[in-house]
């Protein structure tokens, strides 16, 4: 399959110009999760400056990121950085890149959005009990499936716990705007 | 004073503690709180990191209910949506081409014109001082650890609210109602948000960093306006105890929490009997 991601595509879905950025590290340095990734923020838009993007589609890191913005923040160039980590996690799940050891966090996000597409809202029993599923089958980690068991009659002592989630009542309209977003995107 | 209110699926669904501690605190200020019908979900970030489309299309909906209703300030206690809806009605507002793309996707007219707030401006507009004439109890006994998060300030182009690096307000609130805040590090650092359930390593390693920091500067509680946060810092607690160790535990509250407390409101009724951690 021939790639969609270019370079113009990552600066358009992030309303950035990464060719703006001079490497001086200040994303990666404020980076709650650097130590844990093996290619740092400063590092993936050196990647996609130079248009390495099946390396930087493909790095642990772009789903070990949570989303926290303190590098676009900090950017002293406003290079958008966690907008192109979003651009290469959206082309990296569409081109089906993504990194087998980080393949657990993409499930979690796809069964979100289809969670939202079906109710449209979030149903969390019904997101756990899919995430778990799909997680297992995918890596076959017992203790990952079984974790947090002990959580549901806690959370059930609390009244915190819906075995039925709402619904909103026009769920058609919420499943053409996905239809929609996934035809233009 | 009257606000269009968007609680987002956190609210409604296992941080129903935080909804009840905004509607108790809220109702006892006489602020006249209109949800929004059928709202649906922001979108969160499974969709900033799967469609971007999706990620200002899901939020535009709400917003074009909410103009169609009237509703020209929308509260939204949860940073998450505030942030998602405060970035998708300026992209409208600023982008007549995008205006009607989405505007179609999500079959409502929408400008963008809608005002999205957070808990803390909500209490703001409505008067730290008119609190301050309403309080009943001094919270001189809370030393709180004021914790903002990441969305409630981030990004600072969107948000536009107080200091992303150093933010106060929460002191400012808190401190009038007699409480003592603490000057700590972690203020803006990340819990890890919503990774609780797809990379739980990460929420424990980044909320015992949070914990510990509060710890050593004197703090007796945490103080959050954020069911996320909550969820990483309270519910999680145990968890970050049994892999690090802590000195000790620390209840989280909610911002809502501690301003009904000084008002006088029942802790019940604020939800914080619903809390994971508890005084002792």
């Amino acid at each position: 399959m021939r790639s969609e991601a270019s370079v113009a595509s990552i600066d358009d879905l992030a309303h950035t110009r990464v060719c703006e950025c001079y490497q001086c590290g200040k994303c990666s340095a404020g980076c709650p999760v650097g130590e844990q990734m093996d290619i740092l923020p400063h590092q993936l838009i050196r990647l996609v400056q130079l248009g390495c993007l099946e390396e930087a589609m493909s790095a642990d890191s772009i789903w070990k990121c949570v989303s926290c913005l303190t590098c676009s923040t900090r950017c002293p160039k406003s290079v958008e950085c966690a907008g192109v980590v979003d651009a290469l996690r959206e082309f990296s799940a569409k081109e089906d890149v993504v990194s087998k050891r980080e393949r657990r966090t993409e499930i979690f996000q796809r069964v979100f959005l289809e969670n939202i597409r079906r109710n449209g809202r979030l149903n969390e029993v019904e997101l756990v009990i899919v995430f778990k599923t799909k997680g297992f089958l995918n890596d076959l980690n017992v203790p990952l499936l079984l974790k947090d068991a002990t959580l549901a009659p806690r959370m059930l002592g609390r009244g915190k716990f819906h075995l039925v989630g709402e619904k909103v009542k026009n769920r058609e309209v919420v499943q053409r705007i996905f239809s929609r977003c996934e035809a233009t995107a | 004073m009257q606000v269009g209110y968007y609680p987002g699926c956190a609210l409604h669904g296992s941080s129903n503690d935080y909804e009840m501690s905004v509607r108790a605190c809220l109702s006892k200020l006489q602020i006249d709180v209109r949800e929004i019908d059928d709202w649906i979900c922001c979108g969160a970030s499974a969709a900033h990191s799967l469609n971007q489309k999706l990620s200002v299309a899901l939020p535009a909906r709400t917003l074009g209910l909410a103009e169609r209703d009237g509703l020209n300030d929308i509260l939204a206690p949860c940073p998450m949506c505030s942030m998602e809806l405060c970035k998708a009605g300026k992209a409208l507002a600023e982008d007549p081409e995008l205006r009607v793309e989405i505007s179609d996707i999500v079959e409502l007219e929408i400008t963008g014109k809608s005002r999205v707030l957070n808990l803390i401006q909500v209490l703001q507009e409505f008067g730290v001082e008119k609190i301050q004439s309403l309080a009943t109890r001094s919270l001189s006994e809370f030393k709180p650890a004021c914790y903002y998060g990441c969305l409630l300030t981030r990004p600072p182009k969107v948000l536009k609210f107080d200091d992303c690096e150093q933010p106060e307000s929460m002191e400012k609130i808190l401190g009038l109602l007699g409480a003592v805040p603490v000057d700590w590090n972690f203020k803006t650092e990340c819990c890890g948000a919503g990774m609780t359930l797809a990379n739980e390593d990460t929420v424990l390693d980044l909320s015992h960093k949070i914990i510990s920091d509060a710890i050593d500067h004197g703090a007796n509680c945490l103080v959050v306006a954020c069911p996320m946060c909550h969820v990483n810092l309270d519910m999680k607690q145990a968890a970050v105890k049994e892999r690090f160790g802590v000195q000790r535990d620390m209840v989280v509250y909610y911002l809502s929490d501690l301003v009904g407390i000084a008002m006088g409101i029942d802790e019940k009724d604020l939800g914080v009997d619903r809390h994971y951690v508890v005084k002792d």
